[in-house]
C-alpha cells in the first residue's frame, strides 16, 4: 500500500506524464500544455534558435566579405547628396530636370546619345508642346526612301528620338581616342551610386596623385573605376547660360541639374510610382485591417470552443475503484 | 442597422450593388485624398505647378 506522501508523489508524476503523451492517448482535455500556440514553440524552440543562429552568422559574413571588398575598390566611393527626390514620397525636380535638358542639348549631346527619349516624351514633364516642337525642329533627321528611292533631311519632329552624336559605335569610338561614349538614357540606373556617382564624377576632376601613370589622352578622375577616364572635364563655371537669372550657373549646379535630368531619363515614372505608394499603402491598410477582423471573426468559434471527455460510468470500475478511465 | 440590412444586405443580389458602389466612391475618395498628400508633400516640383511660367 502506498503512504500518503507516495501517492502524491506519483500522482504528480503520473499526471506529468499523462501531459507529455501525444493528445491521442491523453483522455483528461485536449486543452493542455503541449498543444496550445506557446506549447508548440517550446518544442521547436531548440530548432529555431539554431537556425536563427546560423542564418545570423551566414548574414555577418557576408556582410562582412561585402564591406572588405568596398574598402579595397579601385576608385573613390561617391559621397551621398542630399537629392531633392531622395525621399520615400519626394517628386522630381521639373525645373531641374527642365535646365538638365539644356545642359545636355549643349554639353553632353556633342558626344553621348540619348536614344531612348524621343521630343514627344519632355511635352508635360519639363516643358510644353509648343516649346518641345521647338526643339525637335532645331534638328535634322535623315528620312527613309522617298518614292524616288532617296533618302533626304528634314527637321524634327515631336515623335522623333533624340539625336545621336554618331551614327554608329565605330564612328565613335574612331572620334574618342577608342573609347565609347556611352548612351546616358539609363546611366543612373546602371551605374553603383546612381545619381551620387554621376554628380561625384562630372565635379570631381583633379590632378593625379604622384607616382600615377596617365595615358596620353586620358584625364584623372578619383571616382571612375581605376583613375584614368576619356572624358575630359566639361562641366565648369558657366558652360551654360540659364534662362532664370536667380539661378548661378556654377559647376556643380550644371552638374545637379543634368543629373537630376539623367534621373528622369532613367525613371520617367518615378513620379507616379511614388504617387501610387500612397495610394496602395493606404487602400492596403484598410484591407489589411478589415480582413483581420474578418478572419479573427470567423474563427472566434473555433477558438473559444471547449472540448471535454465525459467519462461513462461503469459497474465494473465502480466495483474495484481502478478503471482504465480514472485519472489518478 | 437594420435598415441597412434589410434593404442592402439581405438579398445578395443588392449586396454585390452595395458593395460595388461603395468600392467606387471609396477608390474615388482614396484616390483624392491621396493625390492632394502627394501634391502638398511635393508643391512646386512637378509640372503643373510650373508650366504657368511657360504657357
Amino acid at each position: 500500500m502506498r503512504t500518503n506522501m507516495a501517492s502524491k508523489f506519483l500522482s504528480v508524476v503520473g499526471s506529468k506524464l499523462l501531459k507529455s503523451t501525444p493528445s491521442a492517448l491523453n483522455w483528461t482535455s485536449m486543452r493542455r500544455n503541449g498543444s496550445t500556440k506557446a506549447g508548440t514553440w517550446f518544442r521547436t524552440r531548440p530548432k529555431l534558435l539554431a537556425f536563427g543562429a546560423l542564418a545570423g552568422t551566414a548574414g555577418l559574413l557576408l556582410y562582412a566579405l561585402d564591406a572588405s571588398v568596398e574598402a579595397s575598390d579601385d576608385c573613390v566611393h561617391p559621397p551621398k547628396q542630399n537629392w531633392d527626390h531622395n525621399g520615400l514620397l519626394s517628386a522630381l525636380d521639373m525645373e531641374g530636370v527642365r535646365r538638365g535638358y539644356k545642359v545636355y542639348k549643349e554639353v553632353c549631346a556633342s558626344c553621348h546619345s540619348l536614344q531612348y527619349i524621343a521630343y514627344r516624351n519632355l511635352v508635360d514633364v519639363c516643358m510644353t508642346e509648343a516649346e518641345a516642337k521647338a526643339e525637335a525642329e532645331a534638328i535634322t533627321v535623315k528620312d527613309g526612301p522617298d518614292e524616288q528611292g532617296n533618302y533626304f533631311e528634314r527637321p524634327g519632329k515631336l515623335s522623333d528620338y533624340m539625336p545621336a552624336a554618331y551614327d554608329n559605335e565605330e564612328a565613335a569610338r574612331a572620334a574618342n581616342n577608342g573609347a565609347y561614349p556611352p548612351d546616358l538614357s539609363y546611366i543612373v540606373a546602371a551605374r553603383k551610386g546612381g545619381e551620387d556617382y554621376i554628380f561625384a564624377l562630372l565635379t570631381g576632376y583633379c590632378e593625379p596623385p604622384a607616382g600615377f601613370a596617365l595615358r596620353e589622352g586620358l584625364y584623372y578622375n578619383p571616382y571612375f573605376s581605376g583613375g584614368a577616364i576619356a572624358m575630359g572635364q566639361l562641366i565648369d563655371n558657366e558652360v551654360v547660360t540659364y534662362d532664370d537669372a536667380e539661378i548661378a550657373p556654377t559647376s556643380s549646379q550644371i552638374a545637379k541639374d543634368v543629373v537630376t535630368f539623367l534621373k528622369w531619363t532613367s525613371e520617367p515614372d518615378g513620379d507616379q510610382r511614388k504617387r501610387l505608394l500612397v495610394k496602395v499603402v493606404m487602400i492596403s491598410a484598410f484591407l489589411v485591417g478589415i480582413s483581420y477582423y474578418i478572419k479573427r471573426f470567423k474563427w472566434s468559434s473555433l477558438k473559444s470552443r471547449k472540448i471535454m471527455f465525459v467519462p461513462e460510468i461503469n459497474e465494473q470500475s465502480k466495483s474495484n475503484g481502478e478503471g482504465k478511465n480514472c485519472p489518478k | 442597422m437594420k435598415v441597412i440590412y434589410n434593404t442592402l444586405f439581405k438579398r445578395t443580389s443588392t449586396y454585390a450593388v452595395a458593395i460595388i458602389a461603395s468600392a467606387f466612391f471609396f477608390e474615388r475618395a482614396i484616390d483624392v485624398s491621396s493625390n492632394a498628400i502627394f501634391d502638398s508633400i511635393n508643391k512646386g516640383k512637378q509640372w503643373k505647378d510650373i508650366k504657368s511660367k511657360y504657357e
